[in-house]
């Protein structure tokens, strides 16, 4: 068996993602290459190339894939995928984009969001947002596969693969590439931090969510929040931690003012020790959080950020 | 311009699911059913993009049971003007449904095809890229903002981080996002209306296509459950356990 997976990268650097992409890679077994496409993206190869358990870095260095729009990424992953058993990429948004049209060219299945690997062709895999996890088998010979990252932990570095030129250029004369708006944080990112502090329709309005900075900063936590607060208007989409919003799974998940949907739930229940404060000691939340603290957040958290 | 757009029959997103106690599946008899929330966001855009003057005629499609019309008549009453029901008993997936509707595009060449990016009980997110990948079209999928412009679309996606605007050509196919729109209800007269309006009924057979999934469902397990813990008292003993108990701060 042999298994390209597609590098996941922001802002000229290696994202954190990969690694743990690799991780289920290892776990099928076989080679494993990781392709890098990107423009100018010599520096994330190399550093691609140092993760442990990769053969080959394959590097598609070119503008038709600046941003990895979908038309150009996919058409050059069909271009290579014969040379493999599997094509892997992360559970993001790139990868969702990407790896459908990838199978569909190749006329194969994909499956989604696999969170564990039980052989090279048996995963799990959430479905129901969550409610349920299905064990899926793949009659295809090629497996074209998206990862969510929290399902497995991340390889090491020590490597140094070899890393090596791809020629093929994709022509794409219908998509274009025009703006980008991305949030601008010092903060670490919601789906690699170790601690995440999240906020929900109690915190009541989205200046309320500055209680929740003196903390992070503290435990140098992601901010997140629920849906309720992100369709309220409180704070914007990207920070959204649920099934509709990004998976997490930190070592310590601080939930404000969540009542807990299920939707919520979905996104963060894999978190390792989880606090709820809230007001409603009928919660929800208060069900899967191992502390729970009845009370009102606009007391709690001044008193919380004191005392860390 | 005509909008095509694809509708799904999934379980109503308020129910809670229960899996079937031979784990063959999740149990679905006599569960309230419902159009999948991400496919009424793909309606409301068509409509609103008719009421711009932009589409001129709007066609609804789904691919499963019979049962699965009362979902395209919902889409009648919220504005679609004809449906057309691609009637299967398989289970399908991602593929399969791609494929029908891909034969579909090529026979009735609607000038833009809006697609929920998942449906919530497969939570695939795959057809509509596959769809794209079929027809040949560009794709704009996760869509916060769609905007026609002559010839082409500029898309807004929702991205990890933030937000990224494409420009397609058009055709295209564009799957859509929770904060695209919020969809309206239907009105009771228009809910009578869509009784008469045309749906077609067709077969995979008919398009020549198969839409069976090449992807075996081995099991379906309930997740593993989290247990509760415990509620501390003040901020004081929240600190204390989460230093000396759970070690999760310093």
């Amino acid at each position: 068996m042999s298994i390209l997976v597609l590098a996941e990268h922001h802002d000229g650097a290696l994202a954190g993602a990969t690694a743990h992409v690799v991780a289920a890679a290892q776990q099928i077994g076989g080679d494993i290459d990781v392709l890098v496409a990107g423009e100018n993206v010599a520096a994330i190869a190399e550093a691609a190339a140092k993760l442990d358990g990769v053969s080959k870095v394959r590097v598609a260095d070119n503008a038709a894939y600046a941003h990895l729009l979908a038309e150009p990424t996919a058409a050059l992953l069909a271009e290579l995928a014969g040379d493999y058993s599997h094509v892997l990429a992360a559970a993001s948004t790139t990868g969702k984009n990407v790896l459908p049209r990838v199978a569909a060219l190749k006329d194969v299945a994909q499956i989604s969001e696999i969170i564990a690997v039980e052989s090279p062709d048996t995963f799990k895999r959430p479905i129901y947002a969550g409610n349920a996890i299905a064990t899926v088998q793949s009659e295809d010979a090629l497996k074209v596969i998206t990862v969510r990252s929290t399902g497995f932990d991340a390889v090491a570095e020590g490597g140094s693969a070899a890393i090596e030129a791809v020629d093929f250029v994709a022509d794409n004369a219908q998509s274009t590439f025009l703006k980008e708006e991305l949030a601008q944080s010092d903060r670490p990112e919601l789906g690699a931090a170790k601690v995440v502090i999240s906020g929900g329709r109690g915190m009541g309005n989205g200046e309320n969510f500055k209680l929740l900075d003196g903390i992070a900063d503290k435990l140098g936590a992601a901010i997140g929040a629920s849906r309720a607060a992100v369709d309220a208007g409180f704070v914007p989409n990207d920070m959204q931690v649920g099934q509709t919003g990004k998976i997490v799974a930190p070592e310590l998940y601080i939930a404000v003012g969540i009542s807990g949907a299920i939707q919520h739930l979905a996104g963060m229940k894999d978190s390792k020790v989880i606090v709820a404060i809230n007001k409603d000691e009928e919660a929800p939340i208060f069900q899967v959080a191992d502390y729970g603290l009845v009370a009102d957040l606009f007391q709690a958290l001044p008193e919380l950020e004191q005392r860390l | 311009m005509k909008v095509f757009v694809a509708v799904k029959r999934v379980i109503d997103y308020n129910v809670k699911i229960r899996v079937k106690p031979d784990h063959s599946d999740v149990d679905l008899t006599s569960v309230k059913m419902a159009m999948n929330p991400f496919c009424e966001i793909a309606v409301e855009e068509a409509v609103r993009l008719k009421e711009k003057g932009v589409a001129t005629e709007i066609v609804a499609v789904t691919i499963g049971p019979k049962a699965a019309q009362e979902q395209l008549r919902t889409a009648l009453a919220l504005g679609a003007d004809r449906a057309i029901h691609v009637e299967t008993d398989e289970r399908v997936e991602s593929l399969g449904a791609a494929k029908a509707l891909a034969k579909l595009v090529e026979e009735e060449q609607p000038g833009l095809v809006i697609l929920g990016k998942q449906a919530i009980d497969t939570d695939n997110n795959q057809t509509g890229q596959m769809l794209a990948a079929l027809t040949g079209l560009p794709q704009g999928t996760f869509a916060s903002a769609v905007d026609v412009d002559g010839e082409k679309v500029q898309v807004t996606r929702e991205v990890d981080g933030g937000l990224q605007t494409v420009e397609l050509t058009l055709p295209a196919i564009v799957t859509t996002d929770l904060r695209l729109n919020e969809p309206r209800y239907a009105k009771l007269p228009d809910i009578m209306k869509a009784k008469k309006k045309p749906l077609d009924v067709k077969t995979p057979a008919d398009l020549g296509v198969s839409v069976g999934s090449r992807v075996k469902l081995v099991k379906v397990e309930p997740p593993a459950e989290r247990q509760g813990g415990v509620k501390v008292g003040s901020v004081d003993e929240l600190v204390d356990k989460l230093k000396n108990e759970a070690k999760v701060i310093s």
